[in-house]
């Protein structure tokens, strides 16, 4: 029994955790959340990427990290892919990972063969994008990255139709979230998906709880230093209790978000038959306490952290958009309660 | 195949699983006859029963009729035995504190003494710490001991005694210096309760039973030889105690929380409530906590077995055990409706009980407090 990360893995971890430092400082978090739009709107809607840093990542086979190797991928796993998840969010990066990797989870474990030779290269080197979007008919309301990229997937229930995003409709949303680019997505035609999309859909949820893990951390780091530092009444706001608790709250929280999400990724990649479980379990935990951390950070930050020259903000809105993607914590709280024995087909055969 | 993050046994835990979930099969007493005494004695025979087959004081070394269980191997335990919903050993507060206080602080002679009959169940033991005006902040106590010919005398109040009325030895904490900051004028002791002088008087709690005791002691005696961890050194060796106290709640409470949810299926399935939307977010939210104490209980293992050091998600499976099992009682009582204020029932019992959980083993206010110093490093205000 040994649940914590080989030593390969804590590797990974901090290598992404410095890179990430340097290249995506608060300051410059900020200014590419207000460079995004040109035409003079309000700053702060749709960010800019960093195509640089996206291109260096390639190189260094982040987006392909889960991907076999015989189509360009590092073949690891996906708690490796969570790793990168964790502090990508950590660090608020906008980039468009988490949906490029959507759409590899979901070519990796439900692409035809064909469809997997097409797609998954230009997915694991990073320069031919995808995204998934779920649900409505085929009319995703909320597709991320769906403006850059070539590839789009549109996954119902237990289906699939893979579309090139040139032959797709796609409008530019505005979103609370300043840090990734949303899009509404209508397409008709495009090709079915090879397979079950469901395996990858479980994935998707768990690389999602662990963006979720990083924001809520970073967000209780910043609560943490700021009731050190701040005093009133002639002593740091940190000794007093009602502020003390709820970091030890947000802690508590995040730890239980991050157990569940790490355990998610190794049913993924040892226990297969839990994953549904497991996925649901954490991102509907990550989705609620990625919520509660950042608004009670922000309460503990008091004045300053209701302002948008405080980085704050910019967690709290990820976390509030996390919640949502890819599942709500209410709709894999049903599956929760139907997967632990709830059974509403069992309950109407013996009512 | 093993993977680096490994949520399976290794071979020899595997084995260790099984073994004692075999020996359960066969060995399980049944269930618990009702009446206080007729249950204590059932405790004390299936205690002896698992001294026999090496399953007593399985944390400690060997030398003192242990196993050396690894850290891994006791929460096996735990769990198995939660899982069979065996009864708790008789001795259960010598076996998880006083052992292992003797053995950390003990003489040998101590050690020879006393650490025998606690695994046979021969000798229970109580725990002397908390006082009507000393709970939280324990270390304010007020019982005294003086020394005076030779041997301590005692005067002073106990609370929250567990099996006082059965108990030959209490693990006593006393001021024996006034004027010495409160932290270290205290002196821990192994007090003989068969005195007349040890009063025991059982407290009846809101579920209307007795489960703990208040003790009086006025002008007991302790012997010179019954002082554990030298006089003074009371605070220190009482933490170890608290420790291990702590300590045991993880990996087995996450099971047995499981298992009472798994009847809160069936109460709501008897009830024809399975389809009530509130009720399913309710129950799968019980169910994520359930297992994120376990996961938590296990991950904080993992690292106290790296680094000798609990990582801060060791801090928290008994907090999150508290909300858990009382968020479920509760979940019980509204599923059970007018019903549910009927008195003589099990689900009735624990919804009260429950409200214990919080503040039993170290409140949740005291418990968020440690993690907020030791783990977050916030100021302390006192």
């Amino acid at each position: 029994m040994n649940f914590d990360f080989s030593d390969d893995q804590q590797a990974i971890k901090r290598t992404a955790k410095d890179l990430l430092a340097t290249r995506f400082s608060p300051e410059r978090v900020r200014e590419l959340a207000d460079a995004g739009d040109p035409q003079g709107d309000p700053p702060g809607i749709r960010p800019r990427y960093d195509e640089n840093v996206w291109s260096e990542l390639g190189e260094l086979g982040w987006p392909g990290i889960f991907i076999d190797e015989e189509h360009g991928g590092q073949g690891l796993g996906a708690v490796e892919l969570i790793i990168l998840m964790e502090e990508l969010g950590y660090a608020l990066a906008p980039l468009p990972f988490l949906s490029n990797a959507a759409a590899g989870l979901v070519l990796q474990h439900a692409g035809s063969d064909e469809q997997r030779e097409r797609w998954l290269p230009g997915i694991a080197s990073g320069e031919a994008r995808g995204t998934v979007g779920v649900g409505a008919g085929g009319e995703p309301p909320l597709v991320p990255d769906a403006d850059s990229a070539e590839l789009i997937v549109l996954l119902e229930a237990d289906s699939g139709t893979v579309v090139e995003a040139s032959a797709a409709e796609v409008e530019p949303l505005e979103t609370i979230d300043a840090t990734r680019r949303f899009d509404r997505v209508r397409a008709d035609g495009g090709e079915p998906l090879g397979g079950d999309p469901g395996p990858a859909v479980d994935r998707i949820a768990t690389a999602v709880a662990a963006e979720l893990v990083g924001v809520s951390q970073r967000a209780m780091e910043m609560a943490v230093e700021y009731a050190r530092e701040r005093k009133q009444f002639g002593r740091p706001i940190g000794s007093y209790q009602a502020v003390s608790h709820a970091c030890a709250q947000m802690l508590l929280e995040t730890e239980g978000a991050r157990s569940t999400t790490y355990w998610a990724a190794w049913c993924a990649d040892a226990e297969p038959e839990t994953l549904p479980l497991a996925s649901s379990m954490a991102k509907a935990y990550a989705s609620d306490a990625g919520w509660r951390v950042n608004a009670s950070s922000l309460q503990v930050h008091g004045g300053i952290g209701f302002t948008w020259e405080h980085d704050l903000h910019f967690f709290l809105k990820r976390a509030k958009a996390d919640g949502r993607l890819y599942g709500s914590a209410r709709e894999h709280r049903e599956r929760v309660a139907e997967l632990c024995g709830l059974s509403r087909e069992t309950a109407a055969a013996t009512s | 195949m093993r993977r680096p993050v490994d949520l399976t046994l290794s071979p020899s835990e595997q084995a260790f699983r099984d073994e004692l979930r075999a020996w359960l099969e066969e060995n399980h007493p049944g269930e618990e006859p009702k009446g206080e005494n007729e249950a204590f004695e059932f405790r004390r025979t299936w205690q002896r029963r698992l001294h026999e087959a090496g399953y007593a004081g399985l944390s400690w070394p060997k030398e003192y009729g242990g196993r050396g269980a690894t850290l891994v191997e006791q929460a096996i335990f735990g769990e198995e035995l939660a899982r069979a919903k065996a009864p708790p050993a008789a001795n259960l507060l010598g076996l998880v504190m006083g052992g292992p206080v003797v053995i950390a602080h003990g003489t040998e002679e101590q050690k020879q003494r006393y650490l025998e009959p606690i695994l046979s169940a021969e000798e229970i033991w109580c725990q002397g710490f908390s006082e009507p005006d000393s709970g939280s902040d324990l270390a304010s106590l007020k019982t005294r001991a003086v020394r005076s010919n030779g041997e301590w005398v005692v005067t002073g109040q106990k609370v929250w005694t567990t099996l006082a009325h059965e108990a030959k030895w209490c693990m006593l904490v006393a001021r024996t210096d006034q004027d010495a900051p409160k932290h270290q004028g205290l002196t821990y002791f192994l007090m003989d309760m068969e005195q007349d002088a040890v009063q025991v008087r059982p407290l009846r709690q809101i579920t209307g039973e007795a489960e703990f005791n208040e003790l009086f002691m006025e002008e007991a005696r302790i012997p010179d030889e019954n002082v554990l961890g030298g006089v003074g050194n009371g605070w220190p060796v009482a933490i170890t105690t608290l420790m291990h106290e702590r300590a045991g709640i993880g990996a087995s409470s996450a099971i047995s929380v499981k298992i009472a949810l798994g009847q809160l299926v069936e109460l709501a399935k008897e009830r024809g409530v399975v389809d009530d939307p509130l009720v399913r977010q309710r129950f799968a939210q019980l169910e994520i906590e359930a297992e994120a104490l376990r996961l938590n209980a296990w991950r904080g293992l993992t690292q106290v077995m790296k680094t000798g050091v609990p990582g801060p998600e060791g801090s928290l499976p008994k907090l999150q055990w508290a909300a858990v099992n009382q968020g479920l009682t509760e979940l019980a009582m509204e599923i059970r409706g007018d019903e549910a204020l009927l008195r003589d029932s099990e689900w009735t019992y624990r919804f009260l009980r429950a409200r214990a959980n919080s503040i039993e083993g170290g409140t949740t206010e005291v418990l968020k407090n440690i993690v907020a110093e030791r783990v977050l490093g916030l100021p302390k205000l006192r």
